[in-house]
């Protein structure tokens, strides 16, 4: 069975080139937008750490910043 | 019934759905990856070459789908004034055109065995090519312009322009003598496919929906926190 898929009536390399380019793209385009996710979230938490008091809990007060901390905490 | 899409309240599910697509993605896509190479048969004239198709024809559909929705919740965003709209065409953009890309690479492989050529300037495989630079050109606009109302009124113009071609597309193989097959799927009428094919393609475009469906979730989360950060540089 191996044989036959590494074969495959002499279409595989054109078979197999189509599902790697295919799979190759939806990792490469899966790492580029998880880098870019992490990157933010990391800009985000930098910031509010930066943030006085006052300033950290109004922005507190914003239901999705809190969301996006407890994100970061759980990742 | 837009406060249900008010980005506060949506993150909350984006925020946490990732990872559960992901896995149901995994799976699925490996029970289609068995199916388009080991178990379905191989065809009567194109003998295994046809497997190509399991890669082809759902990145095709789900590029179209997303152009198209692009579109409509580009103007929806214009006619309801609201930025959301916009935000999420914007996310689901780099998945449409990563398919687009995926159409082109496959045909042109799968051209070869069968055409006896990689690249024809053929009437469907031209307006493919022509949707993938509306595409760029729609992702551009994104980086280029730093102004809000501007880059909605040039993206959704880019859109309009762009929905254009997508009639032509689908119908391109009937209106014009072209290397490309006609559609063997029909929604209204009776499909010209075998159930031992249809089954593994259709795994296969709900794979390739998952993939675009985490891709989007991914990015628009990425959006929200990028709104977020400009927030508190405002503080």
């Amino acid at each position: 069975m191996i044989n036959e898929l590494l074969f495959m009536n002499g279409y595989a390399v054109y078979v197999l080139s189509a599902f790697g380019f295919t799979l190759l793209s939806f990792l490469s385009l899966y790492l580029v937008t998880k880098v870019q996710f992490i990157k933010e979230q990391n800009k985000f938490v930098a910031k509010f750490g930066s943030l006085n008091t006052e300033q950290a809990n109004s922005a507190k007060s914003q239901r999705i910043n809190k969301e996006i901390l407890a994100n970061v905490t759980n990742n | 019934m837009f406060k249900l899409l008010e980005p506060n309240k949506i993150f909350q599910i984006t925020s946490k759905a990732p990872k559960y697509v992901l896995f149901l993605f995994i799976i699925v896509l490996s029970v289609g990856l068995v199916e388009a190479l080991i178990l379905s048969p191989e065809d009567y004239k194109q003998s295994d070459a046809v497997r190509i198709m399991y890669v082809h024809v759902p990145a095709a559909w789900i590029s179209l789908g997303i152009f198209s929705s692009i579109t409509s919740l580009s103007i929806s965003g214009f006619i309801f004034k609201n930025k959301n709209f916009f935000l999420i065409s914007k996310s689901l953009a780099p998945s449409g055109f990563v398919f687009n890309i995926i159409a082109l690479v496959t045909g042109s492989i799968w051209g070869k065995p069968t055409w006896g050529t990689w690249w024809a300037w053929d009437a469907r495989i031209t307006s493919m090519l022509i949707l993938a630079l509306f595409y760029a050109l729609y992702l551009i606009s994104w980086r280029i312009y730093e102004n809000e109302e501007k880059v909605f009124k040039i993206s959704t113009f880019i859109t309009i322009l762009g929905i254009i071609n997508v009639p032509i597309i689908k119908y391109s193989v009937d209106w014009w003598n072209t290397l490309h097959q006609p559609a063997s799927i029909n929604i209204l009428s009776k499909s010209s496919i075998h159930s031992s094919m249809l089954y593994p393609l259709l795994i296969m475009t709900a794979a390739f929906a998952l993939f675009s469906l985490l891709i989007f979730l991914m990015k628009y989360n990425t959006e929200l926190i990028k709104i977020k950060n400009k927030g508190l540089d405002r503080l």
